[in-house]
């Protein structure tokens, strides 16, 4: 197992440093890096300044190193606009999008896992047609023009719910979060609501993939003609090995849900790090992009490792394939 | 041998998908949605009552009408005008026009790119696959929107660049999806006996691995260029996708997004209804066809 560990976590490292090489080229290499990194209004004697306290008159090699040696102690830059280190700004708004990312999942795991069980249990009633036409109106929703309707709908014509912010955070724990107020709670329903309704048909899908595939294995056989109940069958022994391909997915998808959280963002003015990257590449915030990049693909590498894990502990036959 | 013969024919693919496609009153439903749309999209300049861009044919005073009421000059706008006073209708067919002229554009160059990817990888094997497959895991590994998103913002709005950065999203789909039905089918005898024969390598690529290739990519290429269209309405209405003046759908959402909450509902939510049905009715003809070509679920 820790042999295992160790691999992985070389090889996130070196996703990592992959990913770093590329963003960097991406913003020192494609683009000009001066204008990229001195605010428009530059006086030339900053400009002078800035490139060479940045090196650039440096070989490219040397300035990636530079570059990497500065992330790695966390320095990614300053935001033009804030004039505050980029990755402050970043971890201050990171928990807004994070509590907004789990909500949406566990919502779309409440709800998508019992219907996909629904569906895949009778597959071809008219309950079923009726959930996987369902799931496809759910991918094919444009989730920008998803939120507008959410908001006309339940904002502007009923009056329920705020369309916009986080509301009042509560405190729980130290924690500070929309989660543990009712006012912020109000704040999240929309939101929430509109990021999960992509991946709530996703986990539909599979999981009814999942228990049709489960349910003519001899195993089921065998615990039907020991005479173990239906619901038990279902919810203890197929639901069990329905998990295995769902936890990869949905760990996959945590990093897009992460991603797609911009446009949610956008819409709902939810003060997440989303958000912060629309409005720094409208006020063209290059550091913040930059950084936000990094932050993310970091994310990225971390959930996929948490994934393997688990996946591994979840289903040994994954560790004994990859040791061989 | 006519058409129609070959398309009642359940041996050929094309046979197969059409009688599938007949037999599922829903799938036939979404099918023609989809063709309709296409043809309206095609013809779209000798349909809609207005040229919503040229800028002679609006009056100012016909602006945010509601939709039903009738312009200064005795037009009437079924969907309403938005803030210029462009009748709804004909913007959205404009709309539509360029939608799906990207989405399908990107969406073929994607397909192509990653077939020829997918079967270097698979016939060859080796370094190349190791090589093209990893490029492809990390493709993969990262989010559509993101990609596209970092992209854009590097290289700035452009009709060209988002077809270019749609196309580096989609290619690696494909690539995997041809890759892995190549791996099955070139351990086949057919292959083997078109080696032995001496043709070349081109030919046993294209001319006879491609086609039996062809099923699952028929799917993807759908549920693609659904996607497609998706990730360019959404980026668009960002405001990193299409410039002001190729105006796709997602930026007439985008235009109606500032006046929704004063009551000007029609101008999003007409054109974002026909996103929707557009997306839906390709997704509802795809997953049509997954059902008919997976022999695995077949038709039970």
């Amino acid at each position: 197992m820790t042999v295992f560990v160790i691999r992985r976590l070389m090889q996130s490292m070196a996703v990592l440093l992959v990913t770093a090489f590329v963003v960097f080229l991406g913003v020192y290499a494609i683009g000009d890096p001066v204008e990229m990194l001195i605010s428009p209004d530059a006086s030339p004697a900053e400009r002078a300044q800035v490139i060479a306290s940045l090196g650039l008159d440096q070989p490219l090699w040397q300035q990636f190193f530079t570059f990497a040696w500065n992330a790695i102690h966390g320095d990614l830059g300053r935001s033009f606009v804030f004039n505050r280190p980029t990755i402050s700004l970043i971890f201050e708004r990171l928990p807004a999008t994070l509590e907004l990312t789990f909500t949406a999942l566990v919502i779309a795991l409440a709800i998508g896992i019992p219907l996909g069980l629904i569906s895949g249990l009778k597959p071809n009633s008219k309950t079923d047609e009726a959930i996987m036409t369902g799931s496809i109106l759910g991918f094919s929703l444009p989730s920008f023009w998803q939120g507008m309707m959410l908001i006309m709908i339940f904002s502007v014509w009923l009056g329920w719910l705020p369309s916009t912010g986080r509301g009042e955070l509560g405190s729980f724990l130290g924690l500070q979060s929309s989660l543990f107020s009712i006012d912020g709670l109000t704040h999240l329903i929309l939101p929430a609501v509109n990021l999960c309704l992509f991946k709530l048909a996703l986990v539909i899908r599979l999981t009814r993939t999942g228990v049709r595939e489960t349910m003519p294995l001899d195993f089921v056989k065998f615990a039907r003609a020991k005479g173990i109940s239906e619901r038990r069958i279902v919810f203890v022994h197929v639901l069990k090995n329905i998990l295995i391909p769902l936890i990869t997915v949905i760990g996959m998808e945590l990093g897009s849900m992460l991603a797609f959280a911009v446009v949610t963002e956008t819409i709902f003015a939810w003060p997440g790090i989303g958000k912060l990257l629309i409005d720094s590449i409208m006020r063209l915030d290059r550091p913040v992009v930059v950084a936000y990049l990094l932050v993310i693909v970091s994310l990225f590498i971390l959930i996929n490792f948490v994934v393997d894990i688990l996946y591994s502990l979840i289903d040994p036959r994954v560790r004994l394939g990859d040791a061989q | 041998m006519s058409i129609l013969a070959s398309l009642r024919r359940e041996d050929t693919l094309t046979g197969r998908l059409t009688m599938g496609i007949l037999r599922s009153p829903k799938a036939l439903v979404a099918t023609l949605i989809c063709l309709l749309l296409f043809a309206t999209a095609l013809a779209g300049p000798w349909l809609t009552p207005q040229n919503p861009y040229d800028l002679a044919t609006l009056d100012i005073l016909d602006a945010k009408l509601p939709p039903g009421e009738q312009s200064m000059s005795g037009l009437t706008f079924w969907l309403g005008t938005d803030g210029q006073g462009r009748d709804m209708l004909s913007a959205m067919v404009y709309g539509l026009r360029t939608s799906l002229g990207v989405g399908v554009f990107s969406g073929l160059v994607a397909l192509m790119v990653g077939t020829v990817l997918g079967l270097v990888a698979a016939y060859f094997g080796g370094r190349i696959d190791t090589i093209i497959m990893r490029i492809v895991d990390l493709m993969l590994g990262l989010p559509t929107i993101l990609v596209a998103l970092m992209l854009l913002a590097l290289l700035g709005q452009g009709v060209w660049k988002v077809i270019f950065a749609l196309i580096l999203v989609q290619w690696a789909t494909f690539a995997r999806a041809v890759r892995s039905a190549a791996l099955v089918e070139k351990n086949k005898d057919y292959v083997e006996a078109a080696v032995t024969l001496g043709i070349g390598t081109p030919r046993i690529l294209f001319g006879h691995l491609l086609p039996n290739c062809l099923p699952p990519l028929i799917v993807i290429g759908m549920l693609q260029v659904a996607n497609a269209i998706s990730a360019e309405a959404t980026l668009s209405f960002l405001g990193i996708g299409l410039p002001i003046t190729e105006p796709s759908l997602g930026l007439l959402i985008a235009n109606g997004y500032q006046v929704l909450m004063s009551g000007e509902y029609w101008i999003s939510v007409y054109p974002g209804l026909l996103l929707l049905l557009l997306v839906f009715s390709i997704n509802m003809t795809g997953d049509r066809c997954r059902e008919i070509l997976n022999p695995r679920l077949g038709e039970r």
